[in-house]
């Protein structure tokens, strides 16, 4: 089969609705674009730890440090599954951690906002989770079997996530004055840098169409952020949080909230590396991965001296 | 810069609990088995997702090619007799 044809069957093979495992015929750029995509996406979920971790020893009880641990521990844990998933397109983990430590490879714009106050980590579980349990339950059904598969474990988890935020916030609502603006105060800073998570509108997104056509997209990043944002405004009346965002409304007709406009220039800034906390990022990663290189090293050299002793024997 | 290591890749299988068969659940590097056992229990389950893990080094695996699969799995194709409901058995009931 020449080249044209075999495209031919695989678009046939995504339009049936097909999942494609990694041993199978695919084009050079539904390769790359899903290394794209799943490389930033771990780092995402590690360097998603950082914000969080900030706040473990401060916990306000051994229950929220506990839960906390527990929280960060599984974005480690998601970091993981998506680098093992990865690795099926013959990109080697080393690489996509040395992309990564580099700073040649990016992720998820939300995690170069620091955190101020404990209402953030509960902001952080509501919105930010919740906008990743959006876009994760529609990766989970995308064309590339291991991507699919490591997000239909993720969404398990990011549930937990997402209502011990809500705990968090709901709790604090029910607090004192101060509580409450803190809560309030939290909501406002990470609002709009979650609406942001779902990317450029769709008349600007760049890769948008072939990701569609290739399945691995299933949903454009408009359609994403406007299923978040009705899912999210019920819960925010619920607690008796406020929006930032003056031009919110209820459209009876279309039954969906219209929101106001989204500051592309801040994402633009934070993207390209001019966010608050990039630069504490990236030092911060690249800290953890140059203090752990004893731990790397012990534990190859004591596999390496079991393997001498069991051949001396 | 220190020296980077790329371990070993071991795949992952998981019995959900006691007398089901394993199932893949994906993959984990590391240097030896133990470690491997370790990785992946706290990567694949965090919350009792397993009874007992499976690790199995990645290039011990022998797979048969999905683009071959048509050819490869070929004789089983045309022998429905090796199922029951391909046998006519007027009145009686096997239930
Ligand atoms: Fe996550
Ligand atoms: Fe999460």
């Amino acid at each position: 089969m020449n080249q044209q044809e075999l495209e031919k069957k695989f678009q046939d093979r995504i339009d049936k609705g097909e999942i494609i495992e990694p041993k199978d015929w695919m084009p050079e750029q539904y390769r790359k674009q899903l290394i794209r995509m799943m490389s930033q996406h771990a780092h995402s979920e590690v360097v998603g730890m950082l914000p969080e971790g900030n706040w473990i020893t401060r916990a306000p009880s051994l229950r929220r440090k506990a839960v906390l641990l527990a929280k960060v521990q599984d974005e480690g844990g998601h970091g993981l599954y998506i680098y093992s998933g990865a690795e099926t397109l013959d990109i080697s983990r080393e690489e996509m951690v040395g992309e990564f430590l580099s700073g040649k490879a990016k992720y998820s714009s939300i995690f170069n906002y620091p955190t101020l106050s404990w209402a953030d980590m509960g902001a952080i579980g509501w919105l930010v989770d919740g906008a990743a349990i959006v876009n994760q339950t529609a990766l989970a059904k995308c064309s590339y079997g291991p991507y699919a598969r490591a997000m239909v474990r993720i969404c398990k988890e990011e549930n937990f996530h997402h209502k011990q935020g809500y705990e968090i916030l709901a709790t604090l609502m029910k607090g004192t004055k101060e509580q409450r603006e803190m809560a309030q105060d939290s909501v406002s800073r990470f609002w709009w840098p979650s609406l942001m998570m779902f990317g450029p509108h769709d008349k600007d997104s760049p890769h948008s169409s072939d990701l569609l056509r290739w399945k691995v997209k299933l949903f454009s990043n408009d359609t994403l952020r406007q299923r978040f944002i009705d899912r999210t405004i019920p819960q925010a009346e619920n607690i008796g949080i406020e929006i930032p965002d003056p031009a919110l409304k209820w459209n009876e007709e279309t039954r969906h909230y219209e929101h106001g406009e989204i500051d592309w220039n801040e994402f633009k800034n934070v993207i390209s590396g001019r966010g608050i906390c990039n630069k504490e990022r990236m030092k911060a990663r690249r800290k953890a991965h140059e203090d752990g290189a004893w731990v790397r090293e012990a534990a190859e050299a004591y596999a390496q001296k079991k393997v001498s002793k069991a051949v001396a024997v | 810069m220190t020296k980077e290591t790329q371990w070993p890749l071991w795949e992952v299988f998981l019995q959900k609990k006691f007398g089901v068969p394993f199932e893949h659940a994906g993959n984990v590097h590391a240097p030896d088995k133990e470690m491997a056992l370790q990785n992946a229990r706290d990567v694949y389950s965090r919350r009792n997702e397993a009874t007992c893990i499976w690790v199995v080094p990645s290039e011990a695996i022998a797979s048969s090619s999905p683009e071959d699969a048509g050819s490869f799995f070929d004789p089983a194709n045309d022998k429905i007799y090796r199922h029951p409901n391909f046998y006519k058995t007027p009145g009686a009931s096997f239930e």
